[in-house]
């Protein structure tokens, strides 16, 4: 772990806020080296100390970097093994959801990201990371209309709560596979992430595909008794249709999800309810497939 | 035209802007303006199209415009473009805007999107299209756009399409006038202080025209102003420091004098007698400090923004949050969490009870919540705790409390400027906004007002708070800077004055940055715009803070530099602005000599009504005050920075009430212990007795950190007064018997107040706001994993009730819900510690599996939130004081807690808590709660509430079809 050092000469990338160990965790121990991991932040970015806790805990070595040093050279994304998006409001949302950041990835940042993905560098997009990598096209057909979209909450109200998630069995990203079916409980903290698509059609075609990589699931669904949430509220939190709360890029190596993972990494930070569910799993199978 | 924009020229320099109007299918705010339309009493609207419109000035193509359509506006899977005019429609189309210089950050956006998409510059402005779907009449179309639509403060409207408001510069700057004061009249001084809105008092203006009689010279604008905000009631508390003397009458009739050599001084002076080992600056600097664990502090403060919500919700509230979170940045802590508390008038409040320019209390909370989520959560903030209330006192004058709660390394804050630090400002640009916001809220309101004040009320930028959150940070661990506060009221001229007032500064104005041309030096100077912060910086970490406000797109200006000569000089280039000694500007005014006056009450007990006890369970249950805050607190994320381990919701669904939050902050993981973060109010109480208030708040605030698990031997208390014209002694008379109560509270508790505010002047049209007393409480859990919540867990544990009933209904609910008017207040608790002691071991130890605080709706509303929460039965049999049932199940006595525990500890409580509580009854798996009362009024029917009864009144599901909260 690397951390700040109060010199006044030094820009290097923050790894603030993160722990050489925890009241219960201690960072996964591995024969392999931990591999080095980006957490991209743009203005507005939060939850990357999560994010970059959350993949330490996993066994990987987080560095945050921001999107200005990379666009000034000052860093650079190709010493990474991976990359997260974590959440946020980058440049505020001003524009919807994501907009500004996705211009980003899309004008200057595009061939490094592109590059990551053909290369197989998993790249996990959160809440306003995945509203950006879905909006930058990543997820759809190059240079086709995008039918997927991320839009207002069917409530139309930012919603903070905790929700039942599945990591959708058979969907194609290869380093979700090795967690596959499994039961995650996190939060979600969102005003616009309502998957909604062009058409009907547009699902089946996501499905075939095996394009879904996380659905709701019911309130009381638990590990062994798991049932979709079948698009009720509160259970799937914003309407999004046939309860997709996360979506992978053709690819598979790029996986995007609205749900808040890195804030359940240790068993403390769940209110009540059944044993285990921790969103550490998604870390720990992302942090194996950078190494 | 450029070469490299080949093309259809579309909107030039001095042409028409393009407008591009975007809608979305399926907008949920349409639904949500029908539902406001219908709770106005306008029936006729059955569905509305809302669109997002956005006018673009510069040197754009007509590809240009498509592709920024492309690119960043329209989402291809859900919006509808029209570029040029709109499509005709037949039904009536409202368009809204905000007026010039209110801060348009999509607009900013727009621009910047334009520059990353190498477009040549445009200048943008956004405006929102609202086409009203139904049989509508002009009244109705003129109700929903006034009170729905637009904001005649900040915004305004057209039936048509309205056109762009771009920022317009005007022609003026480097202008200092002098304003003549020698010679003048006490009148013509007062009428000066009037006209300038300057809220000073005459002997303030003769102090002003003494001291320059005496330099032999007439004052500058700038001088004048920056002198009536330093000693603005915001800035100074020149209530807080008068000499006060108190006639307080008794309840016998015999009067007594009290004499306060500054009410300010004597809490300091409890703080300084308590003076617990823990406790790191209380006071002194922009917020509380108290250690945490042993690496690092804690920072807490709460502020209050309720003029300019009354007047623009949604920006005072959100400015609000903006304000407190700079308070702790200022003093170097890492904000980590935000609080609020809200005082509201009645939701179904009549229309013909809404006084005159007053926005309607739905309208104020709807736009003050959607404020304080929009800045709390684009900072990465989760909000945890707080409060809502409803009363009629509140109708005018709504309160906004909002805390910031921070973390630093202990010893980590700097707070000495030395003479030759640069004075560097970073964030956010200086407009005209903000302009006399402090003298502003030192005076009451008025139907006025709201036509006086477009340039007081704000709309934030949370994204230019949340760069220099992390800015102050990094410059903090590297050490860039020798202090460091934040610009609040009173602008430049606060932050420059009050960090150099022990060295002098010298200040050239020329070199601020502003969001447009045209303003003049003092307006600079004062302005109170939002997002900055002043440094100071040694000349040779300037250069390193530059390169890491770049990394954070944080915009950092260079001021000046602290000087060493005594005096405050402002410059604007050439042009001189300000001159005035530091000790004439801190220490020149005079202080004040205040009367107040306070009969105690001596109310009889009144009969109390024989009520349907079940029933009246379940109408204080569904009390808004009572009932369930979740469609408010979930749009707030709670759950930010992944260390809430104490939510606003418990229980089994999620949907019992929290008492207080408990938080694990990230960077202090290696540990088990954990922060508490509790309330206490009651205005109620306060409109009785505002000494009881006091006791009964601070009660409060302990009793809901004891129940989250908190250890009442390390608690700091923090004050919050909201009142009205303390000019008046019966106004003042009862602040100070609050401070009074604040007084024997924490002697009484043994819990320093580390932080206060007051804000005074909440009036309107000569009509006080019930003087209200917040009481916020930082406590510490030593252990995170002994947190409690109020859901009861499990059928066959038992029920505990600490603390004694009261026959007295005095400020609560269940008075005010029968009309019982003022009766006796319950009394405070005479030796609350031993009690919160012997819980709080409990709880620690692990014996307890379930505590939750007695308070409104009393004993019987307690048990059935726990069983909500749980989603379980209750038998208990509770001691009445006297013969009514009534009294017995929903007094509010401070001082009690219920609590769950298994059987097998039944002796140990016992043992434990002797006679300071008792066994009431045990948790079961039936549906109901069944509350029998032993004492006087034994013998009378059981009250028995059906399970799900209890649900629907507390959370208020059941009313939508779709269950949605």
């Amino acid at each position: 772990m690397r951390r700040c050092e109060p010199s006044p000469d030094e820009d290097q990338p923050r790894t603030d806020a993160l722990e050489e160990g925890t009241c219960e965790n201690s960072p996964k121990e591995d024969a392999v080296a931990a591999p080095p991991i980006l957490i991209l932040h743009s203005p507005g970015t939060n939850r990357d100390a999560e994010a970059a806790l959350a993949v330490k805990l996993a066994g990987g070595d987080p560095s945050i970097v921001s999107m200005n040093d990379l666009r000034a050279g000052a860093a650079s994304m190709s010493g990474f093994a991976a990359l997260v998006l974590p959440g946020g409001f980058s440049y505020g949302d001003a524009l919807g959801a994501g907009a500004r950041l996705a211009l980003e990835l899309r004008t200057w940042l595009y061939e490094e990201l592109a590059g990551a993905v053909r290369s197989g560098r998993p790249v996990l997009g959160i809440c306003n990371g995945f509203q950006a990598l879905l909006k930058s096209g990543l997820f759809g057909e190059p240079g086709a209309p995008r039918r997927v979209t991320l839009t207002d909450n069917a409530n139309g109200r930012f919603e903070c709560r905790w929700v039942n998630l599945r990591v959708e069995p058979g969907c194609r990203s290869g380093w979700l596979r090795a967690i596959e079916g499994t039961l995650i409980r996190c939060p979600v903290a969102h005003g616009e992430g309502r998957v909604a698509v062009t058409d009907p059609e547009v699902v089946r075609v996501l499905e075939e595909e095996r394009l879904v990589a996380f659905r709701y699931l019911s309130e009381d669904s638990h590990a062994g008794a798991e049932q979709v949430a079948g698009g009720r509220y509160p259970a799937n939190p914003n309407g999004s249709v046939a309860d997709i709360a996360g979506l992978c890029d053709p690819t598979g190596t790029a996986v995007g999800l609205m749900p808040h993972p890195e804030d359940h990494v240790v068993d403390w930070q769940r209110p009540g309810g059944p044993p285990g569910g921790l969103g550490l799993a998604i870390f720990e199978a992302f942090v194996d497939a950078a190494r | 035209m450029p070469a490299n924009h080949p093309g259809t020229r579309s909107g030039g320099e001095s042409g028409v802007p393009v407008r591009i109007q975007v809608t979305s299918s399926d907008d949920p705010r349409a639904g949500r303006i029908v539902e406001g339309a219908r709770l106005l009493g306008v029936t006729g609207l059955v569905a509305c199209r809302v669109s997002r419109i956005h006018y673009l000035q510069g040197d754009l193509t007509v590809a240009d415009v498509d592709r920024l359509c492309r690119e960043v506006l329209v989402d291809p899977v859900v919006d509808e473009l029209v570029v040029g005019s709109p499509a005709p429609t037949p039904h009536p189309a409202v368009e809204v805007a905000p007026r010039p210089g209110v801060t348009d950050t999509e607009a900013r956006e727009l621009e910047r999107a334009a520059a990353a998409l190498g477009l040549p510059p445009v200048r943008a402005s956004t405006a929102r299209r609202y086409e009203l779907i139904g049989d509508l009449d002009g009244a109705a179309v003129s109700a929903i756009s006034r009170r729905l639509l637009a904001n005649d403060t900040v915004e305004q409207y057209s039936l048509d399409s309205i056109p762009p408001a771009f920022d317009t510069p005007t022609t003026a700057g480097a202008r200092v006038d002098s304003v003549g004061l020698s010679g003048l009249a006490d009148a013509d001084l007062m009428s000066l202080s009037r006209e300038r809105l300057l809220s000073l008092d005459l002997a303030e203006m003769r102090a002003i025209q003494e001291h320059f009689g005496r330099e032999g010279r007439d004052p500058t604008d700038a001088e004048l102003e920056t002198l009536a905000q330093t000693w603005s009631e915001h800035c100074m508390h020149k209530t807080f420091r008068a000499r006060v003397r108190l006639e307080h009458t008794r309840a016998d009739g015999s009067v007594t004098g009290v004499y306060y050599d500054g009410l300010l001084a004597a809490l300091r002076t409890v703080t300084e007698e308590l003076a617990p080992p823990w406790l790191r600056s209380a006071f002194d600097d922009n917020a509380g400090i108290v250690a945490f664990d042993g690496d690092f502090d804690l920072a807490f403060k709460v502020e209050t923004h309720n003029h300019p919500s009354a007047l623009e919700p949604f920006g005072g509230a959100n400015t609000g949050i903006g304000g407190v979170v700079r308070d702790v940045m200022g003093v170097s802590a890492r904000p980590i969490a935000c609080t609020n508390v809200l005082c509201f008038g009645p939701p179904d409040l009549a229309d013909r009870d809404l006084p005159a320019g007053v926005l309607h209390p739905r309208r104020v909370r709807d736009g003050v919540v959607a404020g304080i989520g929009d800045y709390g959560n684009k900072l990465g903030l989760p909000t945890v705790n707080g409060a809502v209330l409803y009363d009629e006192g509140y109708v005018a004058n709504p309160l906004v409390y909002c805390g910031a709660l921070g973390l630093l390394p202990s010893g980590s804050h700097p707070t000495e400027p030395g003479v030759g630090d640069r004075i560097i400002a970073i964030g956010g640009r200086t407009g005209r906004d903000g302009i006399h916001g402090a003298t502003f809220s030192s005076a009451g309101m008025d139907e006025a007002t709201a036509e006086q004040a477009g340039t007081v009320v704000q709309i934030g930028d949370p994204i230019t708070e949340k760069g220099c959150i992390e800015v102050v940070e990094e410059a903090r661990d590297r050490r860039l800077y020798n202090a460091i506060t934040d610009c609040g009221a009173g602008g430049f001229s606060s932050a420059v004055g009050e960090m150099g007032e022990h060295l002098g500064a010298e200040v050239d104005l020329a070199g601020a940055p502003l969001k447009y041309e045209g303003l003049e030096p003092w307006e600079i100077w004062l302005s109170e715009a939002q997002e900055r912060m002043v440094l100071a910086v040694p000349g040779d970490k300037v250069e390193t803070l530059r390169r890491l406000c770049a990394r954070h797109d944080v915009e950092m200006t260079d001021l000046g530099l602290f000087t060493g000569t005594g005096r405050l000089v402002v410059r604007y280039a050439e042009t001189p602005v300000v001159d005035l000694p530091m000790d004439f500007l801190h220490g020149g005014g005079p202080r004040r000599e205040m009367i107040g006056r306070w009969a105690d009450p001596t109310p009889e007990p009144a009969q109390v009504p024989d009520a349907d006890p079940a029933r009246l369970v379940l109408d204080l249950l569904s009390h808004p005050t009572v009932a369930s805050k979740e469609a408010i607190v979930r749009t707030y994320d709670h759950e930010v920075r992944g260390g809430t381990v104490g939510r606003p919701f418990v229980g089994v669904r999620a949907d019992g009430p929290g008492d207080g939050a408990v938080l694990k902050p990230l960077g202090t993981w290696g540990h088990d212990m954990a922060v508490a973060l509790a309330v206490g109010i009651n205005p109620r109480i306060g409109r009785l007795d505002p000494w009881a208030m006091a006791m009964h708040a601070i009660d409060e605030a302990v009793r809901n950190l004891v129940a989250v698990g908190a250890d009442p031997g390390r608690v700091a208390l923090l004050d919050n007064f909201c009142w009205g014209d303390p000019t008046k002694p019966d106004r003042l008379g009862s602040l100070v018997r609050a401070v009074e109560g604040c007084l024997e509270g924490a002697r009484r508790y043994r819990m320093p107040f580390i932080s206060g505010k007051d804000s005074l002047f909440n009036e309107y049209a000569g009509e006080a706001i019930p003087g209200t007393l917040l009481i916020s409480a930082l406590g510490l859990v030593p252990d995170l994993h002994r947190t409690l919540g109020s859901a009861l867990t499990r059928a066959g544990h038992d029920l505990w009730l600490v603390g004694e009933a009261s026959e007295r209904l005095g400020g609560s609910l269940v008075a005010e819900l029968l009309g019982i008017g003022d009766q006796p207040v319950p009394p405070a608790v005479e030796d609350p510690l031993r009690r919160y002691l012997a819980v709080h071991r409990l709880i620690a130890e692990g014996s307890v599996t379930a505590a939750h605080d007695v308070s409104d709706g009393g004993v019987a509303a307690a048990v059935a939130e726990m069983a909500v929460g749980g989603r379980l039965g209750v038998e208990a049999t509770v001691p009445a004081p006297g013969e009514s049932l009534v009294v017995a199940l929903t007094n509010e006595a401070p001082g009690r807690l219920l609590l769950e525990a298994p059987r097998d500890r039944r002796d140990h409580l016992a043992a434990r808590l002797s006679s300071l509580g008792r066994r009431i009854g045990a948790v079961t798996a039936e549906p109901s709660i069944r509350i029998d009362v032993t004492g006087p009024a034994a013998g009378r029917k059981p009250v028995t509430i059906d399970l799900d009864a209890a649900v629907r009144a507390f959370t208020g599901r059941g009313s939508a079809p779709d269950g949605r909260p």
